[in-house]
């Protein structure tokens, strides 16, 4: 079982979401995060005193998925929300150790 | 066309004499209009808008998020502290009809003798408004010259040193400087110098009092390199549109009938402030290459401070060049100029308020002229003579206020202190003193 995690531009999110139900994914969880890799950020400046904002608004997507299926969910989540400039994001994928579904108690594979 | 003159004198000595000859004098006399009336009572409400939630929301949304609720209450609590000082000794200090020049002596405290059919003159004679609605209008202005000064300490004082230095600088700055402009004893008024709705009582007070506090307060931490941009520029664009709203009773009432002299300062109060808003706005987006709302917000409340004493005396047309000149000079003090003092007046008090206020103090005395489109001067006073008149009304204020102001922040700082803890400033003042918050995600 793996936690895959993509840092994408939040504008890229609905897109992904769709491409990743289409594959027979059920479920995730997104935050809104901020932070930076290659991007830059901006400026703001109020009344003559100048800001540098340096984190970027991104979104944090979060799957759990069986092993066997985490090649094409990342193939998939790349492939959408690609765009070939700067800021696009990364995904990490996590071994997950165990798994419990709340309203059951079915556990691991079964509660995915 | 001639400049009227200030029933000040003669309603505050002639008061006991209009009391006392009521029956005689409204038979021959004078005339309580309802419309005057109803216009002062609508204006003097206006004011209070302008206070609340207008500065409260103004002020507000440019601090942090954490600092937001110390704004609005330290807004709220000058607003009925003030308000209930006016009413004690307040309006007596200021227009109890004393002879002095310097305050208004004890003869109203507590408003002794007012009763709800007294009147007071205005600037027509034989008009009259009753007495407590021009209280309560004056009251408004008292109550919110010192609300406009928490800007320069904001984000980092003590809400008692608040409370406080409000209660001991209204007394010996506002009153006193309410008295000699406005009183027809004043010693400013008989210079001979006009400040129709208050650029020197009430914006170049409080905008000299917040540069004292803001030097004698030191920066907030962080000044400089710590992100501190307006959490809501949404709520200050609400905010500065009620003040703009609201300002029409400031200025329009400052003419205490309803007739066209309301007209004017009502017309100046929207001509001048539309200059200024395209004044700051075209140089910015000329030097910086992006028209900012802040900027607009900051030109439209520099175009409202500029025609504050101008309002009732120039033209709607010279209102334009005024209000945009006022705020293209605002615009540069407080993009460059302030930075290169390097004090922190963290939401521009004395760059609006009281450059501002300078400004259109002066300017006043120039764009009264009827070539100009004013309505003209006093018998035998020329620009030159005006103008030089209203700089002396302006120096008298600033050295006034700022002798006044540095004493009680100094004696404040050293009994109970003026800041708070470094460790407060950083949590926000909103948990620090109030033990709330304004926002919860």
């Amino acid at each position: 079982m793996k936690l895959i995690k993509a840092i994408l531009k939040p504008f890229k999110l609905e897109e992904v979401r769709e491409a990743l139900t289409a594959i027979g994914v059920r479920g995730m969880t997104v935050t809104e995060v901020k932070g930076f890799g290659a991007q830059s950020g901006h400026t703001e400046i109020y009344r003559g005193a100048e800001y540098t904002v340096n984190f970027v608004p991104k979104v944090m997507l979060e799957i759990v998925v069986t092993s066997d299926v985490v090649d094409q969910v990342v193939e998939t989540i790349q492939n959408t929300a690609r765009t070939d400039k700067i800021g696009d994001g990364k995904i990490f994928v996590l071994d997950v150790e165990q798994i419990v579904r709340v309203r059951t108690g079915e556990t691991n594979e079964d509660a995915i | 066309m001639k400049l009227r003159n200030l029933m000040m004198a003669a309603t505050g000595s002639a008061l006991a004499a209009t009391t006392a000859f009521a029956q005689d004098a409204a038979e021959t006399m004078d005339t309580m209009d309802k419309g005057d009336v109803s216009f002062m009572i609508f204006s003097t409400v206006m004011v209070l808008f302008m206070i609340l939630p207008g500065l409260a929301l103004f002020y507000g949304g440019l601090v942090r998020s954490k600092n937001m609720l110390s704004v609005l209450t330290q807004t709220t609590m000058i607003t009925a502290l003030v308000m209930v000082i006016w009413v004690i000794y307040g309006y007596s200090f200021a227009f109890g009809g004393s002879s002095s020049a310097w305050w208004g002596g004890t003869d109203k405290l507590f408003l002794a003798g007012i009763t709800a059919d007294t009147m007071i003159g205005t600037f027509t004679e034989g008009v009259v408004i009753p007495e407590f609605v021009f209280i309560a209008f004056q009251m408004t202005f008292a109550a919110i010259t010192p609300a406009l000064i928490i800007g320069a300490f904001a984000e980092r004082i003590k809400f008692s040193a608040v409370m406080i230095f409000t209660l001991l600088w209204v007394t010996f700055a506002y009153f006193p400087i309410a008295h000699m402009v406005w009183d027809g004893a004043g010693y400013i008024y008989n210079l001979g110098a006009l400040d129709f709705a208050g650029g020197t009582v009430v914006h170049i007070n409080a905008g000299v009092a917040a540069l004292v506090g803001a030097i004698v307060l030191g920066k907030r931490k962080g000044f400089g390199k710590d992100m501190m941009a307006p959490h809501s520029m949404t709520l200050t664009l609400v905010g500065a549109a009620i003040l703009w709203v609201g300002w029409f009773g400031f200025n329009a009432g400052s003419n205490l009938e309803a007739n066209g002299g309301a007209g004017l300062a009502m017309i100046n109060t929207f001509t001048a402030t539309a200059g200024a808003i395209l004044g700051w706005t075209i140089v910015e987006g000329t030097l910086r290459g992006k028209v900012s709302l802040l900027g607009a917000a900051s030109g439209m409340i520099a175009g409202l401070v500029a025609v504050t004493p101008a309002a009732g005396s120039i033209g709607p047309v010279g209102a334009i060049v005024l209000g945009a000149g006022a705020s293209i000079v605002c615009f540069f003090f407080v993009t460059v100029i302030k930075n290169k003092f390097g004090y922190d007046d963290s939401l521009d008090v004395f760059g609006i308020h009281g450059v501002g206020g300078i400004i259109g103090a002066v300017g006043t005395g120039i764009f009264t002229a009827p070539s100009l489109g004013g309505v003209g001067y006093s018998e035998g006073v020329t620009m030159m003579g005006q103008t030089m008149i209203q700089a002396q009304a302006v120096g008298i204020t600033i050295v006034w206020t700022a002798v006044v102001s540095f004493v009680l922040f100094k004696a404040i700082d050293m009994t109970i202190g003026l800041r708070v803890s470094e460790e407060d400033e950083a949590r926000g003042l909103d948990l620090a003193t109030h033990g709330e918050a304004a926002y919860h995600s």
